[in-house]
């Protein structure tokens, strides 16, 4: 994952996720849900995503696995991203 | 009294052909339910368990109906649960909410205790020894949400102890066995929760709070501090998280539903056999409540065609990798809590309306009023505030639902 793009995405987390515990002292593939990600708070994430990376989430990235952890948001931004060049 | 009498005689048949199973299982259920019914009256009055219905579904053999064939069971799908859930209600609303409470405990064990020995074993047990499961998810100092937790399982070797405050466990002392929420260990946070199994031989109870309610008094859902005590690989190996979005909700959700259509339908056969009685009296004539009824049975039937399309709607849901955890799924599963909740509600209200003060009345054969009160808890079983405000903020993402699905 882009260094910048982790950075990004532990920010939103912080601001928009709700944790009980600090979002820069998550692993990569810590389950955010066991750290304490709502599903309500997993909307907030979402939207502070898009906003922020300029992006918009398909209906089929809506499920638990897309939010599961900073590698699995990563990824799926990443992918959105490189869409959103090629287009 | 409150059951319709089943419209089809068939003898019992095999459980390989799954209408016929659908068929003796609603006769297994119907049987029960008769049982039920005779004591419900008592159930609500007295505030105690419906131990007759309990035993009789023990006797046809209820509990292991979800099992797995593999482990013991019969293989039943969710669908052929929420029919004998629906049946039961019918009888005794308590009855059928312990019943539907027990399956989906048992819907936890399935999803996610295949893959363990111990968890086999213990599938094995319920559907042979009939055992009933109970439930210790809330904890005082939560807030009524259960994805969180004070008490902690502490390990010791291969052997882990958990105390609990447990301000609602339903049926706690008639169970043989519960399932209960804690965090991973002393240091997790509250969210980092397992879900750990204990028999009857595990654990002590300590009753720390009453059940006197203004329906769904069989239920038994009384506050209890809980000590115990049991092997680590009885913990579930999945994180709590996980098992409360795959098998909880749906279950839940679709269950409960299925138990307050059972009681909406009762309420409404009783104002139907008054409004009959009232139209043979005065056969010029239709009754003036004739018409409520007919209002009423349009929204029962509603609420069954929801049910139906969400029960199909899980198997498709089930098949595919992230079905059950995808946003529109659970917007279309709190849904049909709403409306099952409220149209519940409704019905037995209608159901009032038309028998009027024969309704009104706790005596006689039209009384509508313990199916009014039972059904009263049902939107506040996980508060609709609650699930309408979660639905609210996954539909400022998720795509709406706007064509018809056949």
């Amino acid at each position: 994952m882009d260094e910048a793009i982790r950075n990004t995405i532990v920010a939103i987390i912080a601001e928009a996720g709700r944790l009980p515990v600090p979002a820069n002292t998550l692993a990569d593939e810590a389950d955010l849900y066991q750290a304490g990600l709502t599903s309500f708070a997993s909307v907030q994430l979402m939207l502070a995503l898009e906003d922020r990376f300029e992006i918009e989430f398909p209906d089929r990235y809506l499920n638990r696995r897309s939010f599961s952890s900073i590698a699995a948001i990563g990824q799926v931004v990443g992918e959105l991203l490189s869409q959103r060049e090629a287009a | 009294m409150g059951f319709q009498e089943p419209a089809t005689r068939l003898a019992d048949a095999a459980p390989q052909d799954r209408s016929a199973y659908g068929l003796a299982l609603n006769r297994r259920a119907r049987r029960v339910a008769e049982i039920a019914a005779r004591h419900a009256d008592a159930v609500d009055r007295e505030a105690r368990f419906p131990r007759e219905a309990v035993d009789a579904m023990k006797a046809e053999g209820l509990l292991g109906a979800m099992i797995p064939v593999a482990f013991g069971g019969e293989g039943a799908s969710l669908a052929d649960i929420a029919m004998v859930c629906s049946v039961l209600g019918q009888g005794c609303s308590s009855a059928g909410m312990i019943f539907a409470m027990h399956q989906i405990k048992a819907s936890s064990l399935i999803t996610h205790g295949a893959e363990n020995p111990w968890h086999r074993a213990f599938m094995r047990r319920v559907a042979t020894e009939q055992l009933l499961i109970a439930s210790a998810t809330t904890e005082a100092g939560i807030g009524g949400d259960l994805r969180n937790s004070v008490c902690a399982v502490e390990q010791d070797g291969g052997v882990f102890t958990l105390g609990k405050d447990a301000t609602v466990i339903s049926y706690g002392p008639q169970a043989d066995a519960l399932m209960v929420t804690a965090r991973r260990n002393p240091d997790a946070p509250s969210s980092d929760q397992v879900m750990a199994v204990f028999t009857r031989d595990q654990y002590a109870l300590h009753k720390t709070g009453g059940w006197d309610t203004l329906g769904m008094r069989g239920t038994c859902s009384e506050g209890f501090r809980f000590e115990g005590a049991a092997p680590v690989e009885q913990i579930l190996p999945k994180p709590f998280a996980e098992i409360a979005a795959q098998s909880m909700l749906a279950h839940s959700h679709l269950l409960w539903g299925s138990v307050w259509s059972g009681i909406a339908g009762a309420a409404l056969a009783r104002a139907q056999a008054f409004v009959r009685a009232d139209a043979r009296r005065r056969p010029d004539a239709t009754p003036p409540g004739a018409l409520h009824l007919a209002d009423a049975a349009a929204k029962l039937q509603g609420l069954h065609g929801a049910l139906s399309s969400a029960l199909r709607r899980y198997e498709e849901a089930k098949a595919t990798e992230d079905g059950l955890s995808s946003m529109g799924y659970a917007v279309a599963i709190n849904n049909v809590k709403l409306l099952a909740s409220r149209t519940a509600v409704e019905v037995c209200q209608a159901a009032m309306q038309v028998a009027g003060i024969q309704g009104y009345r706790n005596d006689g054969a039209y009384s509508v009023g313990r199916f009014l009160r039972d059904a009263m808890s049902a939107p506040l079983m996980i508060s609709n505030d609650r699930i309408v405000g979660n639905t609210a903020a996954m539909l400022l993402v998720s795509r709406l639902e706007t064509d018809l699905v056949g």
